[in-house]
């Protein structure tokens, strides 16, 4: 590590922490190709015709249309607001109106086309009414502050577009003990975080300093590459402009893919992330220079996220560049915003050379994960050989950063066997190309693996809805048993009261009480029964009755009578 | 505009089989022209029959299984195959011996299990072996080192059998060092008195050490140039260095130095060409150590009590059965996955 003069050390801070760095395993050194694209500074591209911005830019769950064709929209409007929990808001990149609210071509490894709101922009670049800026943060409590980044729309900036309110938000379960600010580019040709370092590093510190304030985490990092100099200078400058001390740079070795969040965590810290696990989990949030930068711009400023700097690079480029481009700008108007194609242009990629994916059509829209657009020519990338069998040569084992055994692996997603992919880890595979790229056999490794995971996840989802309709099922049987049951459980009952019934004819002492009941019944019958027509007789009448009445008396009770 | 699909990682690539074989064969040419040196041209028509057959095989395999032909005799595998067999075999022998040899280890170990990446067995010792069991004579005619027929008799006894005038296949050919050793142990001599005949050179077999030393020279360049990677060669030597240490310290007459076992027979050659056949050999970091540990102890073991001069052949092929356990039990620990 460098001991440069920018590191400032205070008592209560562990001072071997950052003392030296680690290494993860494997891991590439590559041509970086960086330079390419940093000749000239970071320029703006301007406003297109056309907006097209989808609705998914981020990861988790598509945000929900809030207008429809024919409404006016003024810059920094919500279009979109987030749905569910993890999600994030689209906002309008520039005023105009919405055209159409309809699926178009997306950036996406699979080519197909995705839901996304279309504006023709009127050009006057008409900003909403915004709210207030809230310049005193550190006065304000985390949850305003986070619920402002939520609102601005703000995904890591860095490429995998995690919402960063819902990243933040994870320090609610877990103390913070350091915030890592990635400065390392991910990949070859890729510079734009080099240049935000060097032209904006007080709008990120500042970004840091808010984060901060969220995370109240003992330490900060901010970690650059090994070659960017330039870069190094700026955010030191800016770090010690603030006087924090609790906020150091860190210069890391270029090796790829350094700039993945686990392997920088690796290297700076010597701690893992766990398998399934967040960085969060161990007490580390990991936050994208860009992404400071858009939180910055958020709480200070009040915009929401509606632009990002991308790369424009590659050979296919006339002129390479780094851009502020509004989201939702095509692709083909940024490239042309750099002078447009070379003759020879063979394809287009979104992302660098290792992890980024070909699109078939330059009319995708720039997104919130858009950082760097590679066009480039056959003579720099021709067209992979074909595929040789496997010689088990172990090259992909030995630059594997996630410590896999890629040609076992291979093996089994080759023949499908995906119970025995996932004993061999397939889900921890970053996806990252080094085993790819070492290929002697030049098998297109990754794809095999994306492919094998796409699998899991269909028979994963296929298992569930089997597990819905089976316990339906049972359900089902369990109640039909229940019914039957208790229906049984009547019949028993009610034939045990027959029974018992039976039984008290049999007995000789119920039966005796019985016919005592009944004959006391019986007398007080004929007790109530009042004789009618009895006023004004004669004696002889009333004598009459009277003998009529004993002989009565004496045919009903003999019994009686004899006593 | 429209573009074409590529999957990812985009950047050109670096390697190929073809260069790791090539490079491979490049290792090889050191010791071979050494061997030939030392017992004659016999070596090199063994190189040239076993690669002749080889390609002659695989191409033939690869037409009746519908595979394509060219592309993948390209790859150079089934040349390194006969390369490493021919080399192998003693110089006087038969010319059917390569031939046969070859076809069995390229037509069954290697096409029949479903070609290159798919042999369980190095096809080069598969074929070996067989050659060995079936035909243990014709694999003894090793010539007395510098002391070959030229060229032109050296072929006229592999293809028809005939010797020059006054010329006996007894008096020509004479038992490696690793077989004399064994005859003469079992006949009660001590290490120092077979010593005296001369078999030996300076600190391995006499001519064996010079061809050790230059195979040893071809692998440590493909060391450097990342064709083979330190675990097998390092265990293996290790391992049957080790052994010998210890049995030669229990009793030098009785055993032979770790020295002479490195430089004699076919050690070398076992260790960076043989052993390390990445498609038969164990695949992880560790368990390369353990297979090739297990290679080197094998040999030794069958070199110093089996019933064959040379083990390294048997050794190989028993620790290729091992290698699928043994990568099993050796995956490296994950990322993120316990330990800090």
């Amino acid at each position: 590590m460098d001991q440069g003069s920018n590191i400032y050390v205070t008592p209560e801070v562990d001072t071997d922490r950052f003392g030296h760095l680690h290494r993860f395993h494997g891991g590439l050194v590559l041509a970086g190709h960086h330079e390419l694209s940093m000749v000239l500074p970071i320029s703006n591209a301007g406003i297109p015709p056309l907006l097209v911005l989808p609705l998914q830019q981020h990861i988790g769950e598509t945000a929900e249309c809030l207008v429809k064709p024919g409404d006016h929209v003024y810059k920094g409007q919500l279009l979109a607001r987030a749905r569910g929990n993890v999600s994030a808001p689209v906002h309008a990149s520039s005023s105009g109106t919405v055209v159409a609210v309809e699926d178009r071509p997306y950036p996406h490894p699979s080519g197909i086309d995705n839901p996304a709101i279309v504006i023709e922009t009127d050009g006057r670049d008409e900003a909403a009414d915004s709210g207030n800026p809230m310049i005193a943060y550190h006065q304000m409590d985390r949850s305003r502050l986070l619920e402002r980044i939520r609102q601005s729309g703000i995904v890591g900036l860095g490429g995998a577009g995690f919402p960063t309110e819902v990243k933040l938000g994870s320090s609610t379960y877990h103390a913070i003990d350091l915030l890592v600010i990635n400065g390392v580019e991910c990949e070859p040709y890729i510079s734009c975080d080099n240049l935000l370092m060097q032209e904006r590093a007080g709008e990120i510190l500042e970004g840091v300093r808010i984060l901060q304030h969220i995370l109240q985490p003992r330490d900060c990092v901010i970690a650059v590459e090994d070659h960017m100099p330039a870069a190094e200078a700026a955010m030191r400058a800016a770090v010690s402009a603030t006087t924090d001390s609790r906020i150091e740079v860190i210069r890391v070795p270029a090796i790829y893919p350094t700039g993945g969040e686990r392997q920088l965590i690796r290297v700076v810290t010597g701690r893992e992330v766990p398998s399934q696990g967040l960085p969060a989990d161990i007490g580390i949030i990991c936050q994208n220079v860009g992404t400071a930068a858009a939180v910055y711009r958020a709480v200070i400023q009040n915009r929401p996220l509606i632009s990002r700097i991308v790369t424009v690079t590659g050979t296919g480029v006339v002129q390479p560049r780094n851009m502020e481009v509004l989201l939702g700008t095509s692709f083909a108007f940024a490239i042309d915003a750099c002078g447009g194609y070379t003759n020879d242009v063979d394809r287009l990629l979104m992302g660098g050379p290792m992890m980024g994916f070909a699109v078939h059509t330059d009319s995708v829209p720039v997104i919130k994960t858009s950082n760097c657009i590679l066009a480039v020519t056959r003579t720099e990338m021709p067209p992979p050989p074909p595929a040789l069998p496997c010689i088990r040569c172990g090259k992909c084992t030995s630059v594997c950063p996630a410590d896999l055994l890629p040609q076992q692996l291979y093996w089994y997603a080759r023949s499908g066997n995906l119970d025995a992919a996932q004993d061999y880890h397939l889900f921890d595979c970053i996806e990252c190309g080094c085993c790819a790229y070492v290929c002697p056999s030049h098998i297109p490794l990754v794809q095999y693996y994306r492919h094998a995971k796409e699998e899991v996840w269909v028979q994963e989802k296929q298992k569930k809805a089997a597990d819905i309709a089976r316990r339906r099922h049972a359900a089902r049987l369990e109640r039909l048993e229940r019914i039957q049951r208790e229906r049984a459980a009547r019949h028993t009952r009610k034939k045990e009261t027959l029974a018992a019934a039976g039984n008290d004819r049999e007995d000789p002492k119920k039966a005796a009480i019985q016919a005592a009941l009944e004959r006391v019944r019986r007398k007080k019958e004929l007790a109530d029964i009042a004789p009618q027509n009895v006023e004004g007789l004669t004696p002889e009448q009333e004598r009459k009755i009277r003998e009529v009445d004993a002989r009565r008396q004496k045919q009903s009770s003999p019994g009686e009578a004899d006593n | 505009m429209d573009f074409k699909i590529y999957s990812s990682p985009h950047l050109p690539v670096t390697d190929n089989v073809p260069v790791m074989m090539q490079r491979v064969l490049i290792a090889m040419v050191p010791g071979t022209v050494c061997a030939a040196w030392v017992f004659g041209p016999g070596i090199l028509v063994n190189v040239l029959l076993a690669s002749i057959t080889a390609i002659a095989a695989e191409a033939g395999m690869l037409y009746l299984r519908n595979k394509p032909v060219v592309t993948t005799l390209f790859d150079g595998s089934a040349l390194l195959t006969g390369v490493l067999l021919g080399a192998a075999l003693p110089p006087l022998t038969p010319w059917w011996i390569p031939v046969t040899g070859c076809l069995f280890a390229i037509v069954v170990a290697k096409q029949l299990y479903g070609g290159i990446g798919y042999n369980p067995f190095n096809p080069a010792m598969a074929g070996f072996v067989v050659l060995i069991i079936s035909f243990p004579f014709e694999l003894t005619l090793w010539s007395a080192p510098h002391q070959s027929l030229g060229l032109l008799d050296t072929l006229r006894l592999m293809f028809m059998n005939t010797l020059p005038d006054g010329m006996t296949l007894d008096a020509l050919t004479m038992a490696t060092p690793m077989d004399n050793i064994k005859t003469h142990l079992g006949l009660n001599e001590t290490i120092t008195e077979i010593r005296g005949t001369g078999l030996f050179g300076n600190f391995g077999g006499s001519g064996w050490e010079a061809i050790n030393l230059w195979f040893l020279l071809g692998g440590l360049w493909l060391l450097k140039t990342r064709v083979i990677q330190w675990q097998i060669p390092v265990s293996m030597l290790g391992a049957m260095s080790c052994m010998a240490l210890v049995f030669y310290l229990s009793n030098p007459d009785t055993y032979t130095s770790p020295v002479f076992q490195l430089f004699s027979g076919a050690t070398m050659l076992g260790a960076f060409f043989i052993a390390t056949d990445p498609v038969s050999a164990s695949t992880t970091p560790r368990g390369r150590i353990i297979y090739g540990a297990g290679i080197g102890m094998l040999t030794y073991l069958i070199r110093t009590w089996g019933g064959f001069p040379e083990g390294i052949a048997f050794a190989v092929l028993l620790m290729n059965m091992a290698a699928p356990t043994i990568d099993y039990y050796t995956q490296p620990r994950v990322f993120g996955q316990g330990g800090d």
